[in-house]
């Protein structure tokens, strides 16, 4: 193990993807997500890796190249953001249905318009469909730690599936935070080489992205289907072997004080640490609060969840992205839709916060607390608007 | 299930590459230019090729799952994509040949697109790989409409044709605008190997495919796609439509290389009039006399044009 | 009885619907798409190739005699071969109901 450093966290991504020794590597930059992008053309113009870059002209070709170069067997990497990811949008499912295993760094950030360039998470709830594997970093360690876990996730025989991970933008991919990096050596121990099943190549010709009639249609979503629920197994293996090789355990749903409490936080991506320490204050004076922080989103890890909950009275879900006209936000959404027939479930308020990089404090974490005490039915609700 | 022409003794069949790498039972329409078109392209680049394909015609009719008429690599993502799936096959192989993972051998990344997948939904991807310079051939597969979709206009349809979206009404006479000049955008990119081709004169095209091949560096070849379907002309005639596209010079047949353009298929000295050209499609039946007098003139401001190209235009070399 | 169509049930389906099979499209036979058929005339057949090099369905092949005949599994009855041929040695005559 290598010692801490002090580091910009989307530099440290761009340091954590040289390990994995990609092959291509096709970036367009946007804000927040450049510094990635910056960094990785760094590295290979210097040749501290062996890799192609292809600057290309726009997101969408960005994941196209990805496509075409993982199609021939080469590990790709690429990385975007909030109208990049959305532009991008009409390729991912058809990445996912090819079954290339991409890996992309997602900088959060707030979908236009009007335009904002901070940190929420409505690009990745937008694309929440598309059969991508869905990570959520909470800090620039575990943004190196999933980044190259990625690799391995998406690679793997019983998965072959693209991945993305969730870093938020600005609130965490501008700070410079203390990590450590694996050393190359014990990431080559960890990542092997990339065995494809089908690649371009003339010794051995295939057709790639065929069309499907309406009789096999069916069929083919349901194996894809299949496909993305069971990398599930797959993912806590991999965490599994992470822990004995690097020490720190890597888990889906991560939890805080949970098991005697019988308020819960639950939230994802960076404000998770804020949240911590707002949960530190109320146990303080007493109460009994916890916080779980979603890491895996998709596959979406229920029975975790749900072990988590046992003796939950009311479950807080922290969204910061929200599904216009329809109940609320995504992930609250999914929660309650998900619980809705389990006989013991917790009473779900979903709060709608940290849009457009509004600063969440420990103290807004102890209001949203206070008013879900208060509050009598299960509706959303924005927090801190001015009215 | 390659099939190979035996015991050819004779002159012109011999200078062609006998193995075939497009299969039979293809659903293209009976007689299709496209699909012949595409025949020969994949004679000329042989086996070492990997396609990537837009969606289209030539996607739709050749990939039905479970099956594939493709007997070379082949890869379809979307529409407006071919040009930078290309670019992104060709960095593939080239990082995973210098890395040793693959044969060392030269295998060509090849994208295929129409005229939509080429010079309208597709023309960001092409200008950006066209841009950066990958070792790649693009080919448009032009048949002068969105034809898989139901024969909608696109910006390659000619100047007053009949097509689904630019009708031939009492008000507005098909195609407003004439069609756009892919080859002169490719040599504004400084592409050193530029090309347009008709399957009617298979060993010119073959050639050019050939010569494009073999160079290190991004090509484009625009080849002259007859759609009898489209068109509404008989399908017997797919071949003829060609050759008379190039006798009067609605599609000469000339090469760019680094800026120097050049005649390769002679066109009479006295071209044909664009009426015999119009004759058998149904999609220029609407237009008058003077309508045909107004295209002709197109047509000969247009050949002027190249030919002062041919006649004046430097190597970028020299 | 009814052949098993393959791929039937989900787990069949190859991953990424990846086909493995070149040139598989060949099992559907588009023959039975035409409405008339290519006769060669071999009095009048010089045997230059040019039916073989213009057959949008690849389907024209030669025999060993050197002659030229069309794959009626596969011919869609375009006609281009015949209008192409320069002795005009092709005749397209109407298929039979």
């Amino acid at each position: 193990m290598s010692k801490r450093t002090g580091m910009e966290v989307a530099i440290a991504a761009a340091e954590a993807v040289a390990l994995c020794n990609i092959d291509v590597a096709a970036v367009y930059p946007i804000t927040p997500q450049s510094h990635i992008a910056e960094h990785l053309s760094d590295i290979v113009h210097n040749g501290r890796i062996d890799a192609e870059f292809i600057t290309v002209e726009s997101e969408h070709s960005a994941m196209s190249a990805c496509a075409g170069a993982s199609a021939t067997g080469a590990r790709v990497y690429t990385a975007t953001s909030s109208q990049g990811l959305i532009l991008m949008h009409e390729i991912l499912p058809i990445v996912s249905a090819m079954r290339l295993p991409v890996v992309m760094g997602n900088a959060n950030r707030a979908l236009s318009g009007p335009l904002n360039i901070w940190n929420d998470h409505s690009d990745i709830m937008s694309v929440r469909d598309c059969g991508w594997i869905q990570l959520f970093a909470e800090n620039g360690q575990e943004v190196i730690d999933l980044t190259i876990q990625s690799f391995k996730m998406a690679e793997h025989p019983d998965v072959m599936l693209p991945a993305v991970v969730n870093l938020d933008g600005f609130q965490l991919t501008h700070m410079i935070e203390p990590m450590e990096f694996p050393t190359q050596e014990e990431v080559n121990r960890f990542l092997p080489e990339r065995a494809p099943f089908a690649t371009l190549h003339p010794d051995k010709p295939v057709s790639m992205g065929c069309f499907n009639m309406p009789d096999i249609f069916t069929e083919t979503m349901m194996a894809k289907n299949e496909a993305l629920v069971n990398s599930k197994q797959t993912i806590l293996k991999i965490w599994d072997e992470w822990e004995k090789q690097f020490g720190r355990r890597y888990k889906p749903v991560e939890t805080y004080f949970s098991e005697d409490a019988e308020t819960l936080i639950l939230t994802m991506g960076s404000m998770s640490e804020t949240a911590s320490v707002a949960v530190d204050e109320m146990r303080k004076k007493g109460k009994r609060v916890g916080l779980l922080r979603l890491r895996l989103w998709r596959p979406f890890p229920l029975e975790e969840l749900r072990s988590a909950l046992k003796g939950c009275k009311t479950l807080i879900v922290m969204d910061r992205a929200l599904s216009f006209g329809g109940a609320g936000g995504p992930v609250g959404t999914e929660i309650k839709s998900l619980l809705f027939h389990d006989k013991s479930r917790p009473r779900i308020v979903n709060f709608l916060m940290g849009l457009g990089g509004r600063d969440m404090k420990v103290e807004d974490f102890i209001a949203m607390v206070e008013r879900a005490g208060k509050k009598k039915d299960e509706t959303y609700e924005f927090y801190g608007v001015r009215q | 299930m390659m099939q190979t022409v035996r015991n050819f003794e004779l002159y012109t069949p011999k200078l062609i590459e006998k193995r075939e790498f497009f299969s039979s039972g293809h659903r293209a329409c009976q007689g299709c230019g496209e699909v012949l078109a595409l025949r020969l392209v994949l004679k000329a680049l042989g086996r070492d090729t990997v396609v990537a394909n837009a969606t289209g015609c030539m996607e739709i009719i050749s990939t039905p799952y479970p099956t594939t008429a493709w007997e070379v690599p082949y890869i379809h993502v979307a529409f407006e994509n071919a040009a930078v799936v290309a670019s992104g096959v060709e960095a593939g192989l080239k990082a995973l040949r210098r890395k040793g993972k693959i044969a060392d051998r030269d295998v060509k990344a090849v994208g295929i697109a129409g005229d939509g997948g080429t010079a309208d939904i597709g023309m960001q991807a092409l200008s950006g790989a066209m841009e950066r310079g990958h070792d790649m051939l693009f080919v448009c597969l032009d048949n002068e409409a969105y034809m898989n979709t139901g024969i909608q206009r696109s910006s390659s349809t000619p100047f007053m044709a009949a097509t689904t979206t630019s009708p031939a009404g009492t008000v507005i006479p098909g195609q407003r605008t004439g069609k756009k000049n892919m080859p002169e955008i490719m040599v504004a990119h400084r592409v050193p190997y530029v090309a347009t081709a008709c399957p009617s004169y298979p060993l010119d095209l073959i050639n050019k495919v050939k010569k494009a091949r073999k160079l290190k560096g991004p090509s484009y070849i625009h080849v002259f796609s007859t759609c009898p379907t489209g068109w509404r002309a008989p399908s017997r005639e797919a071949v003829k439509l060609g050759r008379l596209a190039v006798e009067t010079g609605v599609f000469p047949l000339y090469e760019v290389e680094n800026g120097k353009y050049r005649l390769t298929v002679e066109t009479p000295e006295k071209r044909r009039s664009v009426a015999d050209y119009f004759k058998s499609q149904g999609r220029f039946r609407h237009l008058t006399p003077d309508q045909i007098k107004i295209f002709q003139e197109r047509v000969d401001g247009e050949y002027r044009q190249l030919m002062n190209k041919i006649k004046h235009s430097r190597s970028w070399q020299e | 009885m009814k052949q098993k169509k393959w791929p039937e049930a989900w787990h069949e389906v190859t991953p990424g619907c990846v086909v493995f099979a070149p040139g598989s499209a060949s099992t559907y036979k588009t023959g039975s798409w035409r409405a008339q058929r290519p006769v060669w005339d071999n009095k009048k057949c010089i045997k230059c190739g040019i039916c073989y090099i213009f057959c949008p369905e690849c389907c024209i092949s030669e025999s060993a005699d050197g002659f030229f005949a069309a794959n009626l599994d596969y011919c869609k009855g375009c006609g281009i071969c015949e209008h192409e041929c320069w002795p005009q040695a092709i005749a397209m005559v109407e298929e039979e109901v």
